[in-house]
């Protein structure tokens, strides 16, 4: 077994050479790498309701939309949001997604398994019709285009500037959301998703827990939307459509569900298919298709569960030598 | 077996890297046109891009691949049908390509999102279908470096109202996609129709991509002359059928959309006397027309569409501009006054450029009717011309400036005043 501590520090080292690697690469790979680094932050809030609570949520769009529709609105609307007040919207994107989920998780949280999955489905279509048609607010299909990214001194129009930017709050996130599930609280959820009637009897509130979780992946989602619309200054209804969520859900389950670095990956690989292999051949959705099918048929823990199978190949070879070892006469 | 993997798959990865990266790296000659190309080609509007695409390499071919006498370096990205993606398609195209254009854009909120790159890039945007009106009109003043040679969506409706004036039409239901589209084709037809003394006394917003009108056509109102429908994709092929099912006779005026030649061949005969209005038709009776299906036809074995022919004659338009700057890349400010100031003799007809960087065009009313054309064999359902209105601007007869002082069309502009 791995010890934990080698574990965060190979994590620390893929950080690492993510920051020095990507910015000596070409501009669209720079960019495509801030688009991944915010979309993580909303797949490690999946991550957090899928993996360490064992709710799998199907609108996590919603908050992503509204941090995203948030930044667009106030920026092409009341001038906010372009200097030293980024960071104010970048606080109100956050309470404004966990305030949502506030809402939401009173409707959710009531649910679980497949029921759950359902309400979040309709909670989020709901804010996907919103922003179809409040015209005047969100300018229905056509979205909202956002003139420039904001320029506190540090100018983040230089690709290279919001690319530190975002990886700065990935980096946050995940020490947050690592913190998170290492605390007592964290541990509680855990419990909830082993087995829930249990934490009940054990004297533990778990619907106010499970609602405390719902909040935070909310928070993060909001956060992961502010960042999402600067990176192409463009917010549509296509942010917060059911593919969206079901995109970040995707990813989480590719990479490894409660793992956090694993939703990271998953983004990673998507993005990488998506956006940078669809550029290079036509047929990219079959690689894609495939990437899933097998993960799911090979590798219900997603790629994080590669060491381990790995892991169980050998020592399941190894028995096997020891026992025609000790079935040979000898 | 790890360690073997790992050996062989290490150098391989390196290598592909490297390939990737030299690729990328393209030598930027001095006689290379490089042009960026963004169009749907997975999802549900994959069928169109392709057609956008088809229609554009056809010029190409026929020219042995050279515009105004550069070389053409056409790189296609598909943009999946969504903004987003045509952002970050359309960036890559300019930061790695380094391409001197880009072109395309379906959707009218894809052409919304790409115009603002063409100004932070600093890189010429051509609107080839995406026909947004706002983009040429109140929101031009943003993108020094857009124009657009195809259509606005309210362009060839305004025509159309006048037109059903003119049959003696005076109540007309409208039954339009409820989005941005929709909204500026049924704008343009009731601002049109209503002025000259006609009257919508209905509005129906069914919304994009509804399959079942069973809700909506009981609730017709039954003292209307005729119908006006703006649908798009499968919505185009459902409605005719299921309001004829329903046992509903009424003439019906179409948007463009709802009976291009990328719907009509998988139409039925209950489509047949049913009129529409766009700036292109498969069958306009001209030797240059009947030459671009046949071509078209020959090689990709369907008839093209408005899609096909704008991008054509979006070539057409940028060989002719190259040719006039002495077959090298003028730079984009220069680039876009020569495309303004061109006269250019396509398949469609005579166009040029209004000030607002929209194409002044012939509309046309085109009536569909099953019979045979241009020598094919069989009886195929054409949009045939039964009358043309020369020289059709966006701006209708109504003036540059008292247009641009009214809204832009959306749900709730025109009013429905004799609902």
């Amino acid at each position: 077994m791995v010890s934990q501590q080698v574990k965060i520090g190979m994590v620390i080292i893929g950080l690492a050479l993510l920051a020095f690697v990507i910015p000596q690469s070409g501009s669209f790979v720079i960019l495509l790498a801030t688009r991944a680094l915010a979309f993580a932050i909303l797949a490690m809030s999946v991550d957090l309701l899928l993996g360490f609570t064992g709710l799998s949520s199907m609108g996590q769009a919603a908050y992503f939309g509204v941090g995203a529709y948030l930044t667009a609105v106030l920026a092409t609307k009341f001038g906010i949001g372009m200097g030293w007040d980024f960071w104010l919207v970048v606080v109100m994107g956050i309470l404004l997604g966990a305030a949502l989920a506030a809402v939401f998780g009173l409707f959710a949280i009531r649910a679980s398994g497949v029921y759950f999955l359902m309400i979040t489905l309709a909670l989020g279509q709901c804010v996907w019709g919103l922003a179809y048609r409040w015209n005047s607010v969100t300018g229905g299909d056509n979205g909202i285009n956002m003139t420039g990214r904001p320029n506190f001194g540090i100018d983040l129009t230089n690709d290279v500037n919001f690319f530190y930017l975002v990886y700065a709050f990935f980096v946050v996130s995940l020490l947050l959301l690592y913190i998170l599930v290492r605390s007592p609280f964290g541990k509680s959820l855990a419990g909830i998703r082993e087995r829930e009637l249990r934490m009940q009897i054990l004297g533990y509130n778990t619907w106010l827990h499970k609602y405390i979780a719902f909040i935070i992946a909310g928070g993060f989602g909001g956060l992961a939307g502010v960042l999402w619309a600067q990176t192409n200054g463009h917010v549509s209804p296509e942010n917060v459509v059911l593919t969206t969520s079901v995109d970040a859900l995707l990813m989480v389950v590719l990479g490894g569900s409660g793992t956090l670095v694993g939703a990271a990956i998953g983004t990673g690989i998507v993005f990488g298919l998506r956006e940078f292999l669809s550029t290079i051949v036509p047929w990219w959705q079959y690689v894609l298709g495939a990437v899933y099918v097998l993960t799911i048929l090979y590798l219900p823990m997603g790629l994080m569960g590669i060491p381990a199978w790995i892991r169980q190949r050998r020592s399941q070879r190894k028995s096997e030598e020891s026992k025609k070892l000790a079935s040979k006469p000898s | 077996m790890t360690h073997s993997l790992r050996k062989t798959l290490g150098p391989m990865l390196m290598g592909s890297c490297l390939a990737l990266g030299l690729g990328a790296a393209a030598p930027a000659g001095a006689q290379e046109l490089r042009i960026g190309f963004v169009a749907p080609l997975t999802g549900i509007f994959a069928q169109v891009g392709k057609d956008m695409q088809d229609g554009f390499q056809l010029y190409l071919d026929q020219n042995g691949g050279k515009l105004g006498g550069m070389t053409v370096k056409f790189i296609v990205e598909d943009e999946q049908g969504k903004p987003d993606t045509a952002v970050t398609k359309a960036k890559k195209l300019v930061l790695q390509d380094k391409v001197h254009m880009f072109i395309g854009g379906l959707l009218a909120s894809s052409g919304y999102a790409l115009a603002p790159v063409s100004t932070a890039e600093k890189t010429v945007y051509i609107s080839s279908v995406a026909a947004a009106d706002d983009l040429t009109q109140r929101d031009l003043g943003k993108y020094p470096l857009f124009l657009r040679t195809s259509w606005t969506s309210s362009q060839p409706h305004h025509p159309l109202g006048q037109w059903a004036c003119d049959q003696g039409y005076k109540k007309v239901i409208s039954i339009a996609a409820d989005y941005a589209f929709g909204y500026e084709v049924a704008g343009g037809f009731q601002k049109a129709f209503e002025d000259c003394g006609g009257q919508v006394v209905q509005k129906i917003w069914p919304p994009l991509g509804t399959k079942d009108f069973g809700p909506y056509i009981p609730s017709m109102k039954a003292d209307a002359d005729a119908i006006f429908t703006v649908m798009v994709g499968p919505m185009a092929l459902q409605f005719p059928k299921q309001l004829r099912g329903a046992g509903n006779k009424k003439p019906i005026l179409g948007g463009g959309t709802s009976y291009d030649e990328f719907a009509l061949p998988f139409m039925g005969d209950e489509v047949i006397g049913d009129v529409s209005a766009l700036h292109y038709s498969a069958a306009i009776d001209t030797p240059k027309n009947a030459a671009f299906v046949k071509a078209y036809r020959t090689k990709y074995n369907k008839v093209p569409s408005y899609y096909s022919e704008n991008n054509y004659t979006t070539a057409q338009w940028i060989d002719e501009a190259i040719k006039q700057a002495g077959g090298k890349w003028p730079g984009p400010e220069e680039f876009v006054k020569i495309m303004q100031g061109l006269k250019i003799d396509s398949v469609r007809g005579q166009i040029s450029m209004d000030d607002m960087r929209n194409p002044v065009q012939t509309i046309f009313i085109k009536k569909v009717e099953k019979k045979k054309m241009f020598g094919y064999e069989k009886d195929e359902l054409w949009n045939t011309v039964i009358k043309t209105y020369p020289n059709v601007s966006q701006f209708w007869t109504y003036g540059k400036e008292k247009f641009l002082a009214q809204p832009v069309y959306n749900r709730d502009f025109p009013p429905c005043k004799f609902c």
